[in-house]
This record gives structure tokens, sequence and C-alpha cells, in this order.
């Protein structure tokens, strides 16, 4: 019963089912039946790449019996102990070794050996029969074979696609059998619309605009509209913080305060001007080595620079240069290739063709920068800091006007320049900083695409060959992350990973005509989202079914809208917005909202020592910014990022996580802001008119979740207001308690207690899934 | 189809702390929902009875995966536990073991000559002390004595832990590579010097989840002495690519020990239910529209949470102990925040089965004054951890709970700055160090490893600390080559990829 492959389960009231079943069942996803043509890449390399990659893959120090199985040569080569027999014989399983010893039960000669605990399931031992038996055909890695557009595939249901996208989606909603779901209501379509697009929800005027426009393409002109706003670029700016580990402190030990928030507004500038994505990300690598680089240019280039710093007293300076450079490197990696290129800083890389070697020469091309390590006195952060951009006033006027200031001494920020001499790089041994082995020319892993003589052997070149034509990562690795933000999973799921221990795409042939219409289009970003949000996927309703719940938990196949929690920014954000109390400034230095006191000052070093060791609040409108403002101090960030699930900025990080815990409700229940959203709103509605009840309930229902009441949420809003009003009227004191949360004041003009029963009755609504969810 | 063990064995009983999500096990996730979805409906006639549902039958909106027995993972423990929680008593900033646990004589014979090169053999030094040209040996300014049956050499600094040496096991032959504080103590945290890798606490949450429905299984408090302290860091409790429901979470002393755990003033109790009900009833609404298992999670978070605001002030409140335990304590215990109250805190913890209590205390950095700022700290240090031996065990609990005391690094046998009497101070040394363990089948009564005459080289017994991590996995009845977490395509583990149980500490 446990190696069954067939799923057994029991329903009968609350008890499920066997537990111990599972683990053999979910260690594939694949399901009982073996499938007609057995796929390399799809079914045998990522079983190949997990279970015997660590000891028969390009790690060619640790390869065992000089079998490397990462090669076509490795698959079919004869054995080293006996010439006359081979690894893999297409077509005949019996004569094969690989074959043979996966089906050994002696633990001498069992592949993978038991110790490795690697060992296959029935399920994918069959695989590979029958993969050989049907020839052992094998392909190179998916995703370095460069994206060609695909032919457009046939559907039956035609009239529900509004775009090419949705032709492959419904193509396999089809072979499933799934029907995908009707259009979402337009109130809850625009809503999603606009927290993705701008983060924010939207503007009732908007959302009457919308709901009153009865032209066949209201919904485009709503999109543009979105795109237009400014929110829109800090909205994808909040994102790319992200993966650019961008912070306002160094990260390490004291963890005193960095100015790099310049570099972060230019991001929003870009996002908003629709920068095309190969110049954004070229600016952002090698900006200063353009030909005749603005300040704009070389300020894009603060992106190489968000990394940690030391400030710790005592540091050796080499060790921390290596250490920065690597950042570098692996940010690239993860960020433009979706590749684990840092696994082979120390050792070629186990899984993918990465040597080491190629490690460090990737590595070449950043260390080439005048950045030190760490010097002199721990004070002296300024040195480690070098080089910055110093804009002038006629600048910040000029060129560099995005940026939220207007005084220069406080606009340095850290960005790239280049040695004038050319630093040598050496192949770490172990990776470590001091035990320097070969010296390595500048390149790039060759089973990617191979460097060419033709390009600079600078930044610019790395940047360059990165967006060539040929470079088969680049784009899909982009339009994976954007489809992920959209639809909350990449095509690709390891959207940080494109190699061999990867994820398989689900539609792999629309990546590759996403990346590849991408490339064609000029690269712009703007016109990406609208064509992924205006397809008819991404506008179905989230309702799902039984069915689809069972079949598509994940929504892989897209057989719904996509619905998940916000991310912490849009969360607080709306607090914001749906009260009014939003300060709309864009960029500018980072802000001290609200945080319980002490944190900062229990955990610093004691003695004052560092720049970030006391949180003094700040005041008026400066509370009342988007969540992308707030300090983000590496080593303690703000304790309602980090609940939910917001990155610590240390590293490269291009996914977070969407976890549900009782820290989140305690902090949604007792949020300082979020009371004081709810009472504002509250009083601003109280003062608007003398509408009834369930007029006003509405209406404030409708300025948080952007949509109508049903008739039973009323009831329930009701009832609770009606309640607590009783209750308070009683104790009128209890009422002025509840009012006085945050620094602006309640009006005292209005009844305290018909002020404090609606305040805690839009608590509610802050609180509901729906409102935290987009 | 089912054999009747498995029907009588709670198959879903969940960490509330710890929501798996669909993506782990999507078929599961979706056979639960099924259920919670007949469930909530059959309920619907008023949400109040489905909270109380969830409060009656705290695994039924639950959900987990692979879940054979309690909510640990499949196949973990790996075998049978010696310790079922761990207390660790992390002192940061990196306490001096000459002056502590590792008796070095002839340290003060040769007080003010040069440490010889053939002692030193190019170990790299901070760039605090790689300028001096010499590097005079000193000897520790305080007195040792010996205590219990085996005679363990300990200073005058640590009279109370002396009382309880037949407790403990002391080791002093830890080592580490690490030379700073920040990768040093993020090392001893994470199995990783770079910050990112999650802490030793969220991987037990991942591999045994919690023993308490109403408290987390990974609890963190802090505090901090008068000697020269480095700062702490979120990520040194941080889950790194586990879910990050498995992060510690700050229990702090006053009136907020768990962030946002208070309801705003004007609030009361009944009240908060109400909120609650209501709240719940909106909600099984969207899920009656949508039919998205997370807002089901939801529901039972909040209720959670609800739970929490009567258990964790229940668990800080410290008024029911008697005199006579709050005195071995010491007279800090009563002051919230200091180390003695976290210690007592942490007994508190693990009578309620939290699964890992991590404590810190800052300031041992003693770079100079050390025998000053040494026995200052000591002074808030000694009484209370020896309190803690003695009141886990009295009460049975010292036999599953496993006690750990040290630092991140040891110090160096030459002095730092002035080699004055008093005023002397200690660079960083990651070569030979001491810490020490009790409890939770650990060996009482010895001391493990042994350091050459100089205290600068390990010459007996090294243990490195991915060893170090890999015995606490042990006792944990958890294999540190099998707990692994894949990650960006690779197997991660605490111990990376080397670690050896250090059999000869074990009982």
């Amino acid at each position: 019963m446990k190696s069954s492959t067939k799923l057994m389960l029991v329903v009968c009231g609350v008890i499920l089912a066997s537990g111990f079943l599972f683990p053999a069942f979910f260690s594939s996803d694949k399901t009982a039946e073996l499938p007609d043509v057995v796929d390399f890449n799809y079914h045998i390399k990522p079983i190949i790449s997990d279970r015997c990659f660590k000891c028969h893959g390009p790690d060619k120090a640790k390869q065992e019996q000089e079998l490397g199985l990462n090669t076509e040569a490795g698959f079919f080569k004869t054995l080293k102990e006996d010439s006359t027999r081979h690894v893999v014989v297409p077509g005949k399983p019996e004569l094969s070794e690989l074959y043979r010893r996966i089906m050994e039960t002696d633990p001498e000669e069992m592949m993978p050996p038991p110790e490795s605990n690697l060992s296959l399931t029935d399920f994918e031992k069959a695989l590979i029969k029958k993969w050989i038996e049907q020839g052992a055909k094998y392909k190179q890695h998916w995703a370095f074979i460069p994206p060609t557009k695909p032919n457009l595939p046939k559907v039956k249901n035609k009239d529900w696609a509004k775009g090419d996208i949705d032709l492959f989606i419904l193509q396999k909603l089809e072979n499933e059998g799934f029907k995908p779901n009707d259009e979402a209501d337009r109130e809850r379509l625009l809503r999603r619309t606009s927290y993705d697009l701008t983060g924010l929800p939207p503007a009732p005027a908007l959302l009457d605009r919308f709901l009153a426009d009865k032209s066949p393409n209201a919904f485009e002109k709503m999109v543009d509209t979105l795109l237009a706003l400014p929110s829109y670029g800090e909205h994808q700016a909040s994102h790319w913080l992200d993966l650019a580990r961008y912070a306002d402190s160094h990260g390490y030990q004291d963890d005193s305060y960095r100015s790099q928030w310049p570099w972060r507004d230019w991001v929003i500038h870009a996002f908003n001007e629709n920068l095309p994505y190969d110049q954004f990300v070229t600016w952002q690598l090698a900006g200063d080595l353009l030909p005749s680089a603005t300040k704009e240019q070389i300020l894009a280039t603060g992106f190489c620079r968000n990394h940690k710093i030391t400030q710790e007293g005592g540091v050796i300076e080499d060790e921390y240069r290596v250490e920065y450079i690597a950042d570098k490197t692996n940010l690239y990696a993860t960020a433009f290739l979706g590749l684990t290129m840092e696994c082979a800083k120390c050792h070629d890389h186990k899984y993918d063709p990465v040597s080491q070697e190629e490690y460090f020469s990737t590595y070449a091309f950043f260390n080439q920068n005048t950045e030190r390590g760490f010097y002199g006195d721990v004070s002296n952060v300024s040195i480690a800091e070098q080089p910055t951009l110093s804009p002038t006033k006629e600048e910040l006027a000029g060129i560099l006007s995005f940026i939220n200031h207007s005084q220069p001494d406080s606009v340095v920020s850290m960005v790239m320049a280049e040695s004038d001499t050319l630093r040598k790089t050496y192949l770490l041994k172990r990776g470590q900083y001091d035990q320097p082995d070969k010296a390595v020319a500048f390149g790039t892993p060759k089973a990617v695409l191979p460097f060419p003589e033709t390009l600079p052997k600078n930044r610019l070149g790395l940047a360059q060959w990165t967006f060539s034509k040929e470079n088969p990562l680049a784009a899909r690795v982009v339009v994976n992350r954007v489809w992920q933000q959209l639809f909350g999973v990449g095509l690709v799921k390891s959207v940080e990973n494109f190699g061999s221990q990867g994820e398989l795409p689900t539609h792999p042939e629309l990546l590759d005509w996403l990346a590849v219409d991408f490339q064609e289009s000029g690269w712009g970003l703007k016109q990406l989202i609208k064509k992924i949000v205006t397809s008819a996927a991404y506008r179905q309703s989230a309702a799902i079914s039984t069915e689809k719940q069972e079949r598509d938990p994940e929504n892989r196949f897209v057989s719904r809208g996509p619905r998940f929690r916000m991310t912490p920014e849009m969360i607080r954000d709306t607090w914001l917005v749906a009260s009014g109390l939003l300060n709309p400034m864009i960029g500018g230095p980072s802000v001290r909202p609200y945080q319980p006191g002490g944190l900062w000052e229990e955990t610093n070093a004691g003695d004052g020592r560092g720049t970030l060791t006391r949180y003094v609040q700040d005041k008026d409108e400066k509370l009342y910014r988007r969540t992308m403002y707030t300090i983000f101090k590496r080593t303690l960030p703000h304790p309602f990022l980090t609940t939910f699930d917001a990155s610590y900025r240390d590293v490269c990080a291009v996914k977070r996580q969407r976890t549900n815990t009782p820290l989140q409700a305690l902090n949604l229940m007792n949020d300082p802001l979020m009371l004081e959203a709810s009472r504002t709103l509250a009083q601003k509605l109280l003062k608007a008119s003398d509408q009834s009840l369930p007029e006003r309930l509405s209406d404030a229902f409708r300025q948080v979740a952007s949509r109508q009441p049903s008739a039973r949420e009323l009831a329930v809003l009701e009832k609770h207001f009606t309640e607590r009003k009783t209750e308070l009227a009683k104790n009128p004191d209890m009422a002025k308690l509840l009012l006085t949360v945050g620094d602006s004041k309640p009006d005292d003009k209005l009844d305290a207690v018909e002020s404090a029963a609606l305040m805690e009755t839009l608590a509610l609504v802050f609180n509901m899934d729906e409102v935290i969810c987009k | 189809m089912m054999n009747g063990g498995m029907i009588n064995r709670p198959l879903f009983i969940i960490s509330p702390f710890i929501i798996y999500h669909s993506m782990e096990s999507p078929l599961l996730e979706s056979q639960l929902n099924i259920n919670r979805r007949t469930f909530l409906s059959r309920m619907s006639l008023g949400i109040g009875s489905a909270a109380l549902g969830s409060l009656m039958i705290p695994g039924l909106f639950s959900c987990n995966t692979e879940s054979g027995e309690g909510n640990s993972l499949a196949g973990m423990p790996h075998f049978a536990p010696k310790a079922k929680r761990v207390i660790y008593l992390f002192q940061s900033g990196a306490p001096s073991q000459l002056e502590s646990f590792d008796y070095k004589p002839l340290l003060r014979k040769m007080h003010g000559q040069d440490l010889p090169e053939s002692i030193r053999m190019g170990q790299r030094l901070t760039t605090m002390t790689s300028g001096q040209t010499k590097f005079p040996l000193v000897g520790s300014a305080v007195e040792f004595k010996q205590y219990g049956q085996h005679g363990a050499w300990i200073s005058d600094f640590f009279p109370f832990t002396g009382q309880v040496a037949d407790d403990i096991c002391v080791v002093n032959s830890l080592f580490t590579e690490a030379i700073n504080h920040d990768p040093a103590i993020t090392f001893f945290q994470t199995g990783n010097q770079q910050a990112g890798r999650p802490s030793m606490g969220a991987w037990m949450s991942y591999g045994l989840g919690s023993e308490n429905e109403n408290l987390p299984a990974f609890v963190v408090l802090t505090s901090r002495g008068g000697g020269n302290a480095q700062g702490l860091y979120a990520h040194l409790w941080s889950a790194g690519f586990l879910d990050s429901a498995h992060q510690g979470v700050l229990l702090r002393g006053g009136k907020d020990p768990v962030l946002y755990l208070n309801d705003p003033n004007g609030m009361a109790q009944a009240d908060r239910r109400r909120f609650l009900d209501h709240l719940a009833e909106l909600n099984q609404d969207s899920y009656d529209e949508l039919g998205d298992p997370e807002i089901v999670s939801r529901i039972k978070q909040y209720e959670m949470a609800y739970r929490m605001q009567t258990s964790v002030p229940e668990v800080m409140d410290i008024n029911g102990e008697p005199d006579h335990i709050l005195k071995m304590y010491g007279p800090d215990v009563v002051t919230p925040g200091s180390y003695a109250a976290n210690c007592l805190l942490s007994r508190k913890l693990a009578e309620k089965g939290v699964r890992f209590i991590q404590l810190y205390h800052q300031g041992w950095d003693q770079h100079s004054n050390l025998v000053n700022e040494m026995g200052m700290q000591s002074k808030q240090v000694d009484q209370p951890s020896a309190a803690l031996i003695l009141d886990l065990k009295q009460r049975g609990l010292l036999d599953d709970t496993l006690v750990i005391w040290g630092g991140e690094f040891g110090r160096t046998n030459y002095c730092q700055g002035p080699l004055d009497a008093k005023l002397y101070g200690r660079d960083h040394h990651p070569r030979c160090f001491s810490a020490w363990m009790a409890g939770g089948g650990i060996k009482p009564g010895m001391v493990y490893g042994e350091t050459d005459e100089f205290g600068y080289n390990i010459i007996k017994d090294p243990v490195h600390i991915h060893d170090f991590h890999a015995t606490i996995l042990n006792q944990m009845g958890l294999d540190h080559t099998k707990m692994t977490y894949k990650h960006q395509g690779r197997r991660y583990r605490l111990t990376d990829v080397s670690g050896e149980v250090v059999r000869g500490i074990l009982a």
C-alpha cells in the first residue's frame, strides 16, 4: 500500500485521510499514468539532476567514476571498468547500466546509494525505463535553447480569447478539460488591476467611471489610466527594491544609516518613464560606462552598490571586498539569468554547467570597481562608501529633478566607477578571499552563450551580452517575473532558478512567445503588463470550484483569476488611501512612521555606536507616506514588514513568501495606523452628510473594499455598529479612549460614541480577508 | 481502506503557527478544503458557533502536509529524542574562556612575554590587533577553583555555575572560522557566516513543530549587561528560506510582550470576541462565494491570535512564583527584560512545551577593561543560569530539556591594549573557546576537549560549530544529514556539508 501510486482517500466527517501514503505520492507531482512519450527535459532530466548530479554532475572534482550525466556523451559512454557495457543503450533498458543500477537491491551496487537519502520512486524508475525503451533521446537543457516565437495554438472556444496569450492558456485548459471562469465583476476586476499596477485601491471616481463606461474597450482605457499614474512607478519599484536588495542601512553589526534613496527615486522615475527594460538594466549595471554617461545613468549604477557593507572594527578588508564583488555577481545571475551561480563560487556548480572558473570570469566584470572592502576606523564609513555621486544644485533642478531633495549635501549616494588599472581576477580556491589560484579572463557561462570577442570586456559588455538576441535567458526571466507578480506564481515557478534544479514551465510556448514578443516590441514593461492584464485569462473571476481546487489548487493552469494576500506595502497603503491620510509625495529620504517602542534600543550595541540606534518617530505628514518609504534598517526592519513576509534585503530576492499567521492577525487587529485610519474615515463620513446608517456603512465599505457590500455583509456591519454603539453609550469614556489612537487628533465636535462605534466597524472591514487580498 | 491504527491516529493536528500552503501538497489540501467547506456550511447558522468549533477542535481548520504524529514533519524525529526542547543562553560578544572555564596557569607564569610564533602558527588576526608588534601573554586576573566530583576548573566569576558543575558538561574545545562578531554569531545561529539561512530554532520548528497550541514553537528573549556590547540582528532568529511562520517570535519585557498583542485602549475582551465573531462571519461569506481555503486559515489565525492574548500574558506573569524560586534566580529576576527574568521565563516556556527558547545576553566583548566588565557581566548571568539548571532539575524537566551556555568565539591569550592587571583586554580568537551544555541527554559532570597550555590551540577533541549543531539536532532526535530543505535547487542543512555528532559528551 505504501508504494502504491494510486491515491486513496477516505472522506467521512472530519476524519480525513491516511497520512503515510502521501510522501511517496507527493515526492513527484507526476501522477500514476506514465506519459505516452517520455521527454528528456520534462521527465528525465529533473530526476537525474536531483538524484544523480551530486556525484555525476557538472562538478568535475566530485565526479565518481568519471561519469557525468550532465552531458549527452556521459549518458552513452562505455563503462570505465568494462568497455563492452554502456551507461545507456537506446531501446534496451536491460543492457543499460544506468537502469541496472537503479533497479539494484544490493546496497553496494544500488544507485543512488542508500546513504545519500536520494532514492528513486518506482514511478521514476518506470519513467527512466520507458525513456530508454523509446530510444533515450537526449535534449539540451530547455532554458539554454534561445526562445523562438511559436505558432499560435488552435483552440475550440475561440471567442473567449481576447489576445494571443489567451490561446496558450485556453489550449491547456481545454486539454485538461477545464472551463475558464467567467470574467470577474467590474468592481473586483478594477480593484485587482489597480492593486497590480499601482499597489493601491482604485479611486472611487475611477471606479464610477469604469462602471458607467459601456464602451467595449472600457477596461483597456482603465489600464492605460492606471499605467499613467505616478503610483505605478512606486509600486513597480517596490518589487524592484527586493531584487536590488535596497535598504537605508549598511546591514552589518552596528548597521548604520546610508543614503541610497536617490537611487530609489531614480527607479520610480525610470518605471514611470517606461524606460525600456534592456536600458533600465544596462544603466544599472553599467551606466557609468556608457558613452558620455549622464549623471542619471551613473546614479542608476547604485543598483550594484546596494549590498551590505561591514563597519565592524577589526575586519580584514580583502575578505569583505571579495564578499561585495561576489554579491554583485550573484545578484546579476539571479536577477537577469535566473541562475544560481553563487553555487559555483566555491566549486564547479553541482547541477548547472557553470564552472568555478566561469563564476570568477563573470565576477571579473564587477571586480574593476574602485570600491574598498573596509578601511580605517569604525566611525569612518565614508571610505567604504566610495565611489559616490554628488549632484550639484543645478543637476538636482535639471537632469536629476526626480530626486526629491534640493540640498546637494544630503543626496550623496554610492555608485560604480571603474578603476584606471585592470585588476587581475583570480579563481579563489573554495571561494576563500586569501586562496587565489589561477588568473581568469573576462567571460560568461559558455553553456548559456559564449562571451564574444567583439564586446567590450567590462560591465557594459556584460550588459550587451545579457540583452543580445541570442541570450536565451534574459527575456524569459523577466517576463516570468512579471507573470509571477500578476498571477502569484511564475510560468516557471522557480523564478530564481532556470537551471537543472529549477521547475519546468507550465506553458513553455507561452513563456517563449512572451519573451520574444517582449524583445521584439522593444522591451517595454508597460506594454507587457498591459498585454497580460487585458487578457481574458487575467480577467477571470477568482472563485474556486471544488473541482479546480482539487485539480488545480495552485492555479498553475490559470483556470481562474489570481487572488492572494497582498504585500505589507499594499495592505498598509490601503489604510492610508481609504482613510485619506495618505501623503502622496514621491521619493525623498526614508521616513519613520509608528513603530512599537524600544525595538532598536533593545538590540543596539548599547553604547550609542552606530547611527540607527534609537528610533525617533517622525511627525505629521511624514507618518502617512507610502510604506515603501519606511526606513529599512536591515538588521531590524519594521516588524509590520517582516510579519507579512517582506524580504530582509540581505541579498537579492525575487520572490516573497505568503504566510498566514496569528502574528499577522494581531498586527491587523491592533496596528495604531489601521485604527487611526478607521477613526479618520469614520469621522469623515459622519461629518460629510446625514446619510442613513446603511448608506453610510455602504459608503465606508466601498472606500475600503472598492465594491458595494452584499446585503448579508451590510447586515453584519449594521449589527456590529448598533451593538457597539449601545454598549459604548453606557460608557462614553471608553469611546473617547478608543478615539485617541494616533498622532492626528479626533474631531471632538462629533459624537464620541457614534464615532467610536463606526471606527470599530471600519476596523472590521480593514481586517476582512478580502481587503488584505488582491 | 485504512487500517484501524491509522484511523485512531490524529492525522492533522497542526501547529496553528505553521500553515502550509496548498503549493506544498496540492491534492491533500483540496481534500481538506472539501471537508472544511462542508463543516463550515453546516455551521453557517452563526459564525460564533463556527469560531467556537475551531476552539473546540483545534486541528480541524488547520492544514499540514505529510503529517504523521503531532505536527512534526513526516519521518521526524528520525529517532527517539533525548531532548524535547532547547534553551540556548547565548552570551553575545564572546565571553573570555580564559577567565571562565579554560584554566591556564602557564599564562600567569609567562605574563607579559610574547606569544611564541610556534603557537600562533599564522592564525589570522583582526585588524584591531594585527598592527600590534608584540603579543604579550596575559594570565587571568581572576582565580580558579575546582568544582564537582570531577574537579572542573571554574573561575571565581562563576561561583554559582561551579555549584552545578555536576549537572553540566563544559566543552573547552569549540572552534570556528569567523573572527568578527556578525559573521560569527550568524554562524552559530544559522550554520553559515552570511545572513540568509534559517536559524536553528526555525529548523526545529520546521522539523518538529510545536508542543503548545497557544504559543509559538520558537521564542526569542533578549537582555543586555553592562559590558561592551554588540548589536543583535533579526536575521539571527529568522526563518531564512523556510516558511516564515517558523521565525522566532520576540517576547519582550513590559506590557506588550508580543508585538500588537494588546487590544486598543477602550476595548474589552468581550468586545474583541464580538469583533472576531463578526469578522469570521464576513470572512465566511467570502469563503462561500470564492472557495479560497486561505480564508479558512485566516479565520483560524485570528482565533489563535485571540488565544495568545490570554496565553502570552499568563506565561509572562511571574506573580505566581513563590519567593524561594525568585530568590534562586537572584534580585534582578523582578526586573522585566533582565537576564534573570528571562531565565525564569525560559523555564516557564519550557514547561509550556515551547520547542526552542533562544536567549541573547549582550555585553561580552571585552577588548579592554576585561576584569571589571566581565565581573559585572558574570554577576548578572552566573546565578540565574545556575538557577535555571536547578529549577528545571527539581521539576524533572532537565532530563528532556537541553540547556546551552556560550558565545560566538573565544578571546586571545595575549593582551589587547595596555598590559595592565585590571584594564587589559583580549581580542577575538576563533581557534578555541568554551561553552557548557546540560540536560537533554548530555553527560553531566564532565569537561570535554582540551587546549594547549597557552590556551591557544586545541590539542584534544575539537568541536566545530557544525559538530555542535549536529549534536544538538541529534539530541532532538534529528539526523543532521537528513533534515534538509530544498531551496533554489539545492538541499540545505543546518550543518551545511559537514558535522559529526560529538558522541563523547552524550550520556
